[in-house]
């Protein structure tokens, strides 16, 4: 079965060719409208998947915290660093 | 020199402030309920906490007080979620500035007392006497009542940023003493099963939104109750 034809900017990241990368990218809506909107859409997939799930354990929540230390570790990194053992820092 | 207090900075990422993102997490924990007639085992478990701890919390007021239902129990998730996702590694917690929790404390104990001033002025003035207090006493204990009554907002804020405060400096200390420790003296194995006592008395940190709403109650009900 043929798949439908369907615009480049519209279509899912692994679903773009390397050569069309360039006017994926170009079309994309990087307006804070658009970007709000794909966290948003990006926060519903996840959460449909892994959370609003009738036997979900502590995995979706876990893994969701998990993102946050990382993502916290990587902002605190520069005050981190000083904490290293040093002669000299 | 880097201090220990560091961890309260504010969170920048390249000069733009992290602060909101901070405060935005809570609500990505709590997430609204689907259009079912059974929820996930994540949300049931949330609606029975809530529930439970909202009609705990409002059986003592009599019914002009439930209108604060929504504002109390709202002010007790965001607090309860702040505190304990601030005991994750790296993570910031908001609730350790003191302007924060100022901002949180002074506008409701102000709307206890004005809701209480307009509606009986009489029962309001007169909770600044107990009674029963022999009639030379009475001028200094008025005084008295009416000092513990404004402090009242500067001891909400400042008890629950210096209850977190307290324990994230502690946890850093002893984590840093069981870190140093560790070549030179076994004795870690001590220190570290203190490190691990002091994580789940922090998590009496949940302990702290008990108090600071249950305070807020306090005044709340003595204003509106009979």
């Amino acid at each position: 079965m043929a798949d439908r034809p369907v615009a480049i900017a519209e279509k899912r990241l692994m679903d773009v060719k390397l050569g069309e990368l360039g006017t994926w990218i170009g079309g994309r809506d990087f307006t804070p409208n658009g970007l709000i909107a794909s966290l948003r859409k990006g926060h519903d997939r996840y959460y449909n998947k892994y959370i609003n799930v009738k036997k979900g354990g502590i995995g979706g929540v876990a893994m969701l915290l998990v993102g946050y230390v990382a993502l916290s570790y990587m902002w605190e990194y520069d005050h981190i660093k000083h904490d290293r053992w040093r002669k000299y820092h | 020199m880097a201090s220990f207090f560091d961890q309260f900075m504010s969170p920048t990422l390249m000069g733009i402030p992290l602060m909101a993102l901070a405060f935005v997490l809570p609500w990505l924990m709590f997430p609204n309920p689907a259009p079912r007639w059974i929820n996930s085992r994540f949300l049931t478990l949330q609606s029975w906490f809530i529930n439970r701890f909202t009609s705990q919390l409002l059986m003592p007021i009599n019914v002009g007080g439930h209108n604060w239902a929504l504002v109390l129990a709202s002010l007790m998730i965001f607090l309860i979620s702040l505190n304990m996702l601030g005991l994750l590694p790296y993570t910031f917690t908001p609730t350790t500035q003191l302007s924060l929790n100022m901002g949180l404390a002074m506008p409701l104990w102000l709307a206890t007392v004005l809701i209480g001033l307009r509606n009986q002025p009489t029962a309001a003035l007169g909770h600044l006497l107990p009674e029963g207090t022999p009639v030379p006493l009475i001028p200094v204990l008025i005084i008295i009542e009416t000092i513990s009554l404004f402090i009242r907002p500067l001891a909400l804020g400042v008890r629950l940023t210096a209850n977190l405060t307290a324990g994230h400096l502690l946890m850093q200390l002893i984590a840093t003493a069981a870190f140093v420790l560790l070549p030179l003296m076994p004795t870690v194995a001590i220190v570290t099963s203190v490190v691990l006592l002091l994580l789940t008395i922090l998590e009496v940190a949940v302990a702290m939104i008990q108090a600071y709403v249950f305070v807020l109650l306090m005044s709340l009900y003595l204003q509106e109750n009979v």
